[in-house]
């Protein structure tokens, strides 16, 4: 056992060293001189200052000179300061927008499991008649309606048509306490459920239609336990497994998604600010970002990973 | 599933599953001498009226997208659509007349679907929009499998170092999160245009193929025939193109179409975030991220291009479920 996690956590160590590799090398593509960026028009004309701001930002060394500096320090959490707006911090920017967008995430992922759980058990339980078919064809459509659509169309009818929640912004708990905080969350956190929850109702729909044909719920079926109960308890918890894993498969997604979501509601998240920060070429929040994300995608799916070979003794054979 | 319905009688049934899937064995070869009509309408003829529907639709957008790129490219704009770019309420320098049209118009017989903000005709804007969405899933549907597919089927077969280094290249971009890998090499571009946009997003689905293509090879290399071509000492060359390739291809053809709905999708979220291809040009992205401005004048300009989206989505869909199942075939990368 503490081999596997071993074996896993070198992989882990491996894989996050090739993406800060990777992502460095991207934003050094990016065109354009952050030197000349910074100084403007003094830059063209005062060649000193800019060979001097050049050397203070390590523009002067190589490539992977850079990459090491840069490495190092980030290792530290420090990420660099932004070349655009000059004094902030990117571990800074990340540190006040993270809450953020992991409310946002979290919520998501509680909305969806929500609602998918009961709509997956009446698909399996009434497998076939009407009930299925008509929650299956739901089903269908909200996995081909894209999030930012289902978001704007939440926004015509709650905000345009109803005058009940607001349309953009966001409150944050801290400021305005929890219920200003969630009325401003549920419609980004609802539009961004979506397409997971069809995800996740077709998987607990088939594994539970598998589920139902086993002999333990027959058995329970034999000793008179109601049907409500046995799919509570006997069936749902073989689905719990396969619900964890595909949550984690889907934290991709779902990261993506909450770039889309935090720009169309005007959400102050990690999202909203890498979208700005492209618009921007602001280099060292583009990389800052797109590292933290990416690092927090790899450990999540790392700990999807063991928790399952922990659970399921069948895998860690194979 | 289909082997479960009872209107699909037994030869019916062995014949689709051949034109679609793995094993073509000698009785096949045979039956394929039969005529055409008859093996279309084994295949097609119980496709279920929605799946039927949704290809329609899908053939509709294709020709729509290029009606609406022959009408500017090959006869300058004279087809009858209207000019996706002309602003109905000014100044036409062709015409020497100011315009009648209003921005923000409900559907009308001019305007079959309204205006925009700036009084452009909104149903010409979504059919060129469509353009945009069918080139981006075609190159990527044709680097995933032709790229995706080949790296797959060849390591699935060869086993052995080969097979560690490519996927674990595979693992090394499959570890980024998709849409945010895709914003940071859409960035570093300082012109998006199709081109770069439609590399870029097939660059990135090659992986998801190589996986698909893969675990197939897998499969199939364990097969009786790729065995008794080994035995009677085929080059692996040859058992590669001319056993395995063709095999795994219709599998992979069927994942193109549902990887094309993820891809449309991945494009309309580029284009919501201005990203994507530059205005004028439009997508049905971009329309729906302006529209979305005036939602509280109108909310139907939103609809039309959302519309369009989901539709084209929930088809690509519904055709490529229903292929996979013809062929009982499972994508064991998902």
């Amino acid at each position: 056992m503490l081999a596997i996690i071993g074996i896993r956590v070198l992989r882990l160590v491996a894989t996050i060293f090739v993406v800060t590799f990777l992502t460095f090398s991207m934003t050094s593509l990016l065109p354009g001189d952050p030197a000349v960026a910074i100084l403007g028009q003094d830059g063209i004309q005062n060649p000193e200052l800019l060979a001097e701001v050049r050397a203070e930002l390590n523009l002067d060394k190589n490539f992977f000179h850079r990459y090491g500096l840069w490495l190092g320090d980030a290792l530290t959490g420090d990420l660099g300061e932004s070349y655009i707006n000059r004094g902030q911090e990117v571990s800074d920017v990340i540190a006040d927008r993270v809450p953020v967008t992991a409310q946002l995430a979290v919520m998501a992922i509680v909305i969806a499991v929500v609602l998918a759980v009961p709509i997956g058990i009446l698909g399996a339980y009434r497998q076939g008649r009407w009930e299925d078919k008509a929650s299956s064809a739901g089903v269908q459509v909200a996995l081909s309606v894209p999030n930012f659509i289902t978001g704007i169309f939440l926004i015509w009818l709650f905000s345009v048509q109803l005058g009940w929640l607001p349309a953009s912004n966001w409150n944050r708990v801290s400021n305005k306490g929890l219920w200003e905080n969630l009325k401003t969350a549920i419609l980004p956190a609802t539009a961004l459920a979506s397409t997971q929850m069809a995800i996740f109702s077709r998987l607990i729909r088939s594994d539970m239609i598998a589920t139902l044909k086993e002999n333990y719920v027959l058995a329970a079926r034999a000793k008179g336990l109601s049907d409500r109960f046995i799919l509570a308890r006997h069936a749902l918890r073989p689905s719990s497994l396969s619900l964890a894993t595909i949550i984690g498969i889907n934290f991709g997604a779902l990261l993506g998604g909450t770039v889309i979501i935090e720009t169309l509601f005007a959400i102050p998240g990690m999202g909203f600010r890498l979208i700005n920060a492209i618009f921007q070429r602001d280099i060292q929040v583009i990389q800052g970002i797109t590292v933290f994300v990416a690092v927090v995608y790899v450990v999540i799916n790392t700990l999807v990973d063991l928790f399952y070979t922990v659970l399921d003794p069948r895998i860690r054979r194979s | 599933m289909t082997a479960l319905d009872p209107k699909l009688d037994a030869d019916q049934a062995t014949g689709a599953a051949a034109e679609l899937l793995v094993g073509a064995d000698a009785d096949t070869v045979i039956e394929e001498e039969v005529d055409t009509r008859g093996r279309i309408r084994r295949v097609f003829g119980d496709m279920p009226w929605l799946v039927k529907l949704s290809a329609i639709w899908l053939v509709l957008v294709v020709f729509g997208a290029i009606y609406a790129k022959l009408d500017i490219s090959v006869f300058g704009g004279a087809l009858p659509l209207q000019d996706p770019d002309l602003q109905t309420n000014g100044f036409n320098a062709a015409t020497g007349e100011f315009g009648t049209g209003e921005p923000i118009e409900g559907p009308s017989w001019d305007h079959w679907l309204g205006t925009d903000a700036i009084a452009r005709d909104t149903f010409a804007r979504v059919v060129h929009g469509a353009w945009v969405s069918l080139i981006v899933a075609l190159i990527a549907a044709t680097f995933g499998v032709v790229v995706g597919g080949f790296l797959g089927s060849l390591v699935g077969f060869v086993r052995g170092r080969t097979e560690t280094i490519i996927m674990s290249m595979i693992d090394v971009i499959l570890a980024f999160p998709a849409l945010i890998l895709l914003l940071a090499m859409v960035s570093i571009f300082e012109v998006r245009s199709l081109t770069v946009i439609s590399l870029v997003i097939g660059f990135l689905s090659i992986p998801a193929y190589t996986r698909v293509a893969r675990a197939n090879s897998l499969a199939i290399s364990n097969r009786e025939f790729v065995a008794a071509a080994r035995a009677i000492g085929t080059k692996p060359r040859t058992i590669l193109f001319r056993e395995v390739i063709p095999n795994v291809l219709p599998t992979l053809l069927a994942y193109a179409m549902v990887a094309a709905a993820f891809v449309i999708v991945v494009e309309g979220s580029l284009s919501f975030l201005g990203l994507s291809v530059q205005l004028p040009q439009s997508t049905w992205g971009n329309m729906i991220n302006q529209a979305r401005r005036d939602i509280r004048v109108d909310v139907s300009q939103v609809v039309w291009p959302s519309l369009a989206l989901t539709l084209t989505v929930l088809s690509l869909n519904q055709v490529g479920d229903w292929f996979q199942q013809r062929g009982a075939v499972r994508s064991a990368a998902l």
